[in-house]
């Protein structure tokens, strides 16, 4: 075996945007980084379809990647100085944050809905398969990279080090929270990073907070709260994304039934026949799909073209709050007397559907909550101690929205049918 | 529309009453892992496989007036009981649809205790391994939970007669 990697001959930085400078000392990082596996998340956004609502939401999974790194980077510095840290275990841990995203693809959550593929699998493919990253990490030793496999998918045995990168308050939610208030321009999601690395606390079981610190993490709870309802569940974001999810729908469903394409369908044949290779997959990216999107546009299939067009010139479905189930089932009657296929044009999207969420304690042994340290040494969950946190994680929040294309309502000729629809929705 | 909604109203319709989100949480991951058609996400989480995804669904379901909510103390911490209420039958004749071999099963998982359906959905997640290495990955994972070698084999007697009940 090659010789472990070790420290670089001088720091390399990186100019960030939300951390000022991402700072990499390690030789086994630096090679991650360049890797392709790695380089390939430049091109995917982090944000998926967000972009079509606030212009700035460009910024890509690679600078996510690297903030996560750095905000890992951080806490270990900090931990350094603490009985409960094993120092052995830091390039492990700075290993896996930065690898924590490299299987997703592109616009990850609609591809893995339609065609079933699962981006933590395709991170343990990338890590423990015959790729870049591979290499790089068995040069660390022969276990290393299932162990960087095994942080990502929570099922390593050390349960701080898991809680670093996934848990209710750790770096990737604190990473993704700063870079997407600062590209999308909203103010509501700035809290004080700074302030909570100092009074996290390593345990056995995972991270918790110095009691002296909850009003900082009551401000990351409350930027939680907002991004939530105000950019990762925005209508609008979430109409693109129902518009993408329904043109992979229509693709694999006119694959499925012999339907001729006017272009070969080299990257999405294998997604269709549910039998995608590491390969394929990495060939993916935001790119690849626009540039299947904008052909399909011209395709002869009305309802692919149409749903292209509407997502690449931005011309989306319209919404409103859900109507009952009955009036759902009377609309979906209608639209089929009118023409429009509503398996393709009339959607609910619930906050279910959404990988997202917020804050909330949960019952016993339901999943691990955020924990405060108090000066005696006793452990309490934080709402129990915080009054902001009870208001906002006690109550009970969801939302529907149905989503339909006002236009093709309105050129309906049947006047009485055309009435019946915008009744139920506009009740 | 809703046809996942309606999948988990049916879920707790055939276990009347379900006991405990985690409990909850665990049978549907095991139907799920069975082949029945439930379509959420789940991670391994500290307590075993988890979905964000359903705990949303079912508050949506809880908040549409379909399911009933109880809050209740236990030992100093929330526990929650869940049920089909009048408006959630009133769905299921009208719109439900039967999942054939679910009933059974989720009558058989709501009898045994959550401790139980924790060790074996972890059992499940790892079913990849084989039942050495998966006894390991459960020691490891779960030290805390301190799982007996006779639990273990009652968990995988149990996942065995799981499967031939939906064969």
């Amino acid at each position: 075996m090659a010789k472990p990697l070790g420290k670089l001959h001088e720091e390399k930085v990186f100019k960030d945007p939300v951390h000022r400078y991402i700072h990499v000392r390690d030789e086994l990082i630096w090679r991650l980084i360049g890797t392709r596996e790695f380089q390939r998340l430049r091109r995917i956004r982090q944000l998926g379809t967000t972009y079509l609502t606030f212009h700035g939401a460009e910024h890509s999974r690679f600078s996510h990647s690297l903030g996560v790194y750095e905000i890992t980077r951080r806490i270990i510095d900090i931990f350094q100085e603490k009985q409960t840290w094993d120092p052995e275990q830091r390039l492990l841990v700075l290993s896996a944050a930065l690898l924590h995203d490299v299987g997703h693809g592109p616009f990850s959550h609609s591809f893995e809905k339609v065609f079933g593929v699962d981006h933590e699998e395709f991170s343990r493919d990338i890590i423990l398969g015959d790729t870049e990253v591979n290499s790089i990490l068995s040069q660390m030793g022969e276990d290393f990279p299932k162990q960087v496999a095994e942080v990502i998918a929570k099922t390593h045995p050390d349960k701080l080090i898991v809680s670093l990168i996934s848990s209710q308050i750790d770096a990737d939610r604190m990473d993704y929270l700063l870079r997407d208030a600062y590209f999308t321009g909203v103010s509501y999601g700035n809290f004080d990073i700074e302030r909570i690395l100092r009074v996290m606390r390593p345990t056995e079981d995972g991270v918790v907070i110095k009691s002296s610190g909850m009003h900082a993490v009551e401000d990351y709870i409350m930027s939680r709260y907002q991004m939530y309802w105000q950019v990762y569940f925005h209508p609008v974001t979430r109409s693109a994304e129902v518009i993408l999810s329904k043109i992979l729908h229509r693709a694999k469903e006119l694959y499925e039934t012999g339907y001729t394409f006017k272009r070969e369908l080299s990257h999405f044949k294998t997604l269709f026949e549910g039998s995608v290779s590491l390969e394929d997959y990495i060939s993916l990216d935001e790119g690849v799909i626009h540039y299947y999107f904008q052909g399909w546009m011209d395709e002869k299939d009305p309802i692919l073209s149409d749903l292209c067009i509407r997502f690449i010139d931005r011309k989306l479905f319209k919404y409103t709050e859900m109507v009952s189930f009955t009036d759902g089932h009377l609309l979906s009657a209608y639209f089929q007397e009118a023409g429009i296929n509503p398996k393709y044009y009339l959607v609910v999207d619930s906050s279910s559907d959404l990988p997202y969420d917020f804050y909330r304690p949960g019952e016993k042994e339901e999943r691990l909550p955020i924990n405060l340290l108090k000066p005696n040494g006793e452990i309490r969950e934080l709402s129990r101690e915080s009054d902001v946190v009870e208001a906002i994680s006690g109550k009970r929040r969801t939302d529907h929205k149905l989503y339909f294309p006002m236009d093709l309502i309105e050129g309906i000729q049947d006047e009485s049918l055309k009435t019946k629809i915008k009744e139920i929705l506009h009740k | 529309m809703f046809e996942d909604h309606l999948k988990v109203v049916t879920l707790i319709q055939e276990a009347g009453e379900v006991i405990g989100r985690k409990k909850l949480q665990k049978m549907v991951y095991i139907a799920k892992k069975l082949n029945f058609p439930f379509q959420e996400k789940y991670q391994f989480h500290f307590y075993g496989p988890y979905s964000e995804e359903l705990t949303l669904k079912i508050e949506e379901l809880c908040n549409m007036g379909y399911i009933h909510e109880v809050k209740e103390k236990v030992s100093g911490y929330s526990q929650y009981r869940y049920a089909v209420n009048e408006e959630g039958q009133k769905l299921l004749s009208t719109y439900g649809a039967e999942i054939e071999l679910l009933g059974d099963c989720v009558r058989s998982m709501n009898e045994q205790s959550s401790r139980f359906l924790e060790l074996v959905s972890t059992i499940m997640y790892f079913d990849k391994f084989d039942e050495d290495e998966i006894k390991e990955k459960v020691q490891t994972v779960k030290a805390k939970q301190k799982y007996t070698e006779e639990e273990m084999n009652e968990a995988f007697a149990y996942i065995s007669k799981l499967k031939n009940r939906v064969q």
